[in-house]
């Protein structure tokens, strides 16, 4: 149960794992994501399932290596087990015939565009694909998105591939202000990112969906600790998401609530390198 | 009967104390408070029992253990029978044992309690299951023919835990569903260490698991599968036990603020995730210095003792009616005041302070006092107008209540709800508006007790067991 089947390195420190899930492969659809837990003494964590193969009965995730337990997955290796896996969890995308969209992902953010993106194509969408990295060595997922996107625009906040730039504003430049006409955005990354999409896009009153990375426990709406405010409405991530609409979030409250932990995080990560945890 | 010569000769036994962990050495440990009767008390204790011919004990217990005869049994020393008797009828007798509202149901009944003090029935479940776990001869009754009939139950808690022993007992191929990574529900998420050991709830579910239970974690029916998809695999029956577990909130200015929790969550980092022993656990929990935990049942009282043991300085219940209104256990409030909880009684916060960086730092409370009794005798709480004052706090826990969720409701045709999302049954048996599909615990009353939620999985095995000879 849930081995770990095949193991990548994307970028200096995103990792691509298959997992072996048969249950979840054949249930999830885009948008939604899983809970693991290492191990006995493991906290839960939730990942995007970026991929599935229901014949192979296995799953994709894309992680970055930001703390203890990211560190720690990455150190496992093919053939090894994840204690627990849990899924698919919250709301699928809502994937319709909208007409021209645009799904803009910045970092590993890009992973969790890109199921979005093939849903949408598939869907008879013409997609306009952006995403971004801080440089060209920090880039994920740039062929498999480039096959499943009618057009791609690749940026890079260093300049060294791609348009020089933030993915918001070359959205901006590239696409709007060119006078193309919109149906949709999809945008999925760093939380200020999302708020400068998500800004332009008001401007231009085009409908924007993101996806929320809050802080969840259980993922399954007993525990609230993933809620956020949307349309002066608390909700659960978990359960009533991850997707909202990007104009109704408030997103301050979504990056104060995201810093809770930070010293504790620090300190398990600290504790984890120097390898006095025991594990 | 028991003649009046006996009863005067029995009460010059006092109720057996159980001892406990001196409060001011617990608040620094997750360890259990209560230490459990000795053999020799045990004894006394059950020997107090007037072994009644119509006991009134037994119709206070909502799975109806067979209490007079298992405490002969430990009267008579003879403790595995004891423990044996108790699992005819209850799957689960350590738990019951520490978390039953005895005082309201088998001890309330008991004869000896109208003149003196009732017989520690609760005391001595517990002893006796104690003493056969902690014999390691855990005997398992002989399989049982199947009967080529499957049921799945969706929820490993009580009401989950008692259908699946009741319904393998009969032949039936059982599987459990549960969510999260451990079976148990709120008795492993909700009720702390200190009140129940997990390892003991460990121990009751591997019980189960030996008797043949199937139980698959990690799996939630309504997104992993769906009810109708469970059907479609074969199963003949299914039983909805995944309880009231989405917390409430008040809708207050500031409730999202940081280092606000709900109960649940607080309790469920705490306890299933071990959080307090981070960073040897991974999961983080906020240590707070000046904790307040708005509510006064036992989930408020379970939030509070944590906070102490996770070293707060002021652990506070703030609670809008007054100690008589509590809904918590007295044993529990006894517990919370020994260990040095305040309680700010008729007092209703209003509105959460923070800082710059969105943490929390202050709650403006306003003063309560009792109006006149509403249409269910109780009385109200009514605002004192100017009364408000803030206080400082740096965690607060909201325990005013859990709600039903809504994941199997809405990804199951024509499961009838009521108005606040229970699911809808016919009657104690616990069939819904579909087939086949059976419900109990608090996903049809709202929150209630362990004991019940047992009750309500034994009358739906029945049910269950009835329709499917019948198939």
């Amino acid at each position: 149960m849930n081995k770990i089947i095949e193991k990548a390195s994307l970028s200096e420190n995103i990792v691509k794992m298959v997992l072996e899930s048969p249950v979840i492969a054949k249930k999830r659809k885009a948008g939604q994501f899983i809970i693991l837990k290492i191990n006995e003494k493991g906290e839960r964590i939730p990942l995007t399932i970026v991929d599935s193969d229901v014949q192979k009965g296995t799953i994709t995730i894309i992680f970055q290596i930001v703390g203890k337990t990211t560190a720690q997955l990455a150190a496992l290796n093919v053939g090894d087990s994840l204690q627990d896996l849990q899924g698919p969890l919250g709301h699928p995308t809502e994937i319709a015939h909208y007409g021209r969209v645009v799904c803009i992902g910045g970092g590993v953010g890009v992973g969790v565009v890109y199921p979005v993106i093939v849903a949408l194509k598939k869907a008879g969408n013409e997609v306009i694909s952006i995403i971004g990295s801080r440089t060209k060595a920090s880039l994920i997922l740039e062929k498999e998105i480039r096959e499943n996107s009618d057009r791609l625009i690749v940026t890079t906040d260093d300049g060294s591939y791609g348009i020089h730039g933030f993915v918001s504003s070359v959205f901006e430049q590239e696409v709007l202000d060119k006078g193309e006409h919109v149906d949709r955005v999809f945008t999925i990354g760093p939380v200020p990112m999302m708020v400068a999409v998500c800004k332009i896009t008001k401007l231009h009153r085009i409908k924007t969906i993101v996806s929320l990375n809050s802080i969840m426990v259980d993922a399954t709406g007993m525990c609230g600790a993933c809620r956020v405010n949307v349309a002066g409405k608390t909700k659960f991530t978990c359960v009533d998401g991850p997707e909202f609409d990007g104009h109704d979030v408030d997103f301050d409250l979504l990056s104060d609530r995201l810093r809770m932990y930070c010293d504790m995080e620090r300190e398990a990560y600290e504790k984890h390198k120097c390898g006095c945890d025991g594990n | 009967m028991e003649t009046k010569e006996t009863k005067v000769k029995k009460e010059k036994v006092p109720r057996q104390n159980m001892p406990e962990q001196d409060p001011k050495k617990r608040i620094r440990n997750f360890e259990e408070v209560p230490l459990g009767y000795s053999e020799k008390t045990a004894i006394i204790e059950a020997k107090r029992c007037i072994q009644c011919k119509n006991p009134g004990c037994v119709r206070g217990c909502p799975v109806d253990v067979k209490i007079p005869e298992f405490i002969q049994q430990i009267a008579e020393g003879r403790f595995i029978e004891a423990a044996l008797k108790l699992k005819e009828t209850n799957g689960l007798p350590a738990v019951c044992g520490r978390v039953c509202p005895q005082e309201d149901q088998c001890e309330k009944e008991c004869i000896l309690g109208k003149k003196g003090e009732p017989v520690a029935i609760g005391r001595l479940e517990r002893f006796a299951a104690d003493y056969e776990r902690n014999s390691g001869k855990i005997s398992i009754p002989p399989a049982v023919k199947p009967n080529g009939k499957k049921v799945a139950v969706a929820g490993a808690g009580p009401s989950g835990l008692t259908i699946a022993g009741d319904l393998v007992k009969l032949g039936y191929d059982v599987t459990i569903y549960e969510a999260l990574h451990k079976a148990g529900g709120v008795l492993v998420y909700g009720i702390p260490e200190f009140r129940l050991p997990k390892a003991i709830v460990e121990a009751e579910v591997e019980y189960l698991r030996k008797l043949g239970v199937k139980i698959e974690t990690n799996f939630v029916i309504g997104r992993t599968k769906t009810i109708d998809e469970l059907f479609a695999d074969g199963f003949d029956a299914v039983f909805i036990g995944v309880g009231a577990g989405a917390p409430v909130f008040m809708n207050i200015p500031g409730e999202n603020l940081g280092d606000i929790y709900s109960a649940n969550e607080y309790l469920t980092r705490s306890n299933l995730m071990k959080a307090y022993l981070f960073p040897e656990y991974d999961t983080p929990i906020v240590r707070g210095k000046k904790v307040a935990v708005v509510g006064g049942g036992n989930v408020a009282m379970d939030s509070v003792r944590t906070a102490l043991r996770l070293g707060a300085e002021r652990a506070m219940i703030i609670y809008r009616r007054t100690g008589v209104e509590m809904p918590a256990r007295q044993e529990e409030v006894h517990h919370a005041k020994e260990e040095g909880v305040e309680f700010l009684m008729l007092t209703n916060p209003l509105e959460y302070i923070g800082n710059s960086l969105g943490r929390v730092i202050g709650m403006k409370c306003i003063r309560m006092e009792l109006g006149e009794p509403d249409a269910s005798g109780r009385r109200s709480p009514v605002p004192i107008k100017g009364s408000e004052f803030v206080m400082d706090v740096d965690t607060v826990v909201v325990a005013v209540g859990t709600m039903a969720n809504p994941i199997i409701p809405a990804t199951t045709p024509n499961l009838h709800t009521n108005k606040w999302g229970y699911i809808s049954t016919h009657d104690a048996s616990g069939l819904t508006s579909r087939k086949g599909i059976y419900a109990g615990g608090d996903i049809v009353t709202g929150s209630a007790t362990v004991i019940l939620a047992m009750g309500a999985g034994r009358k739906a095995a029945n049910a269950i067991h009835e329709y499917l000879s019948g198939k």
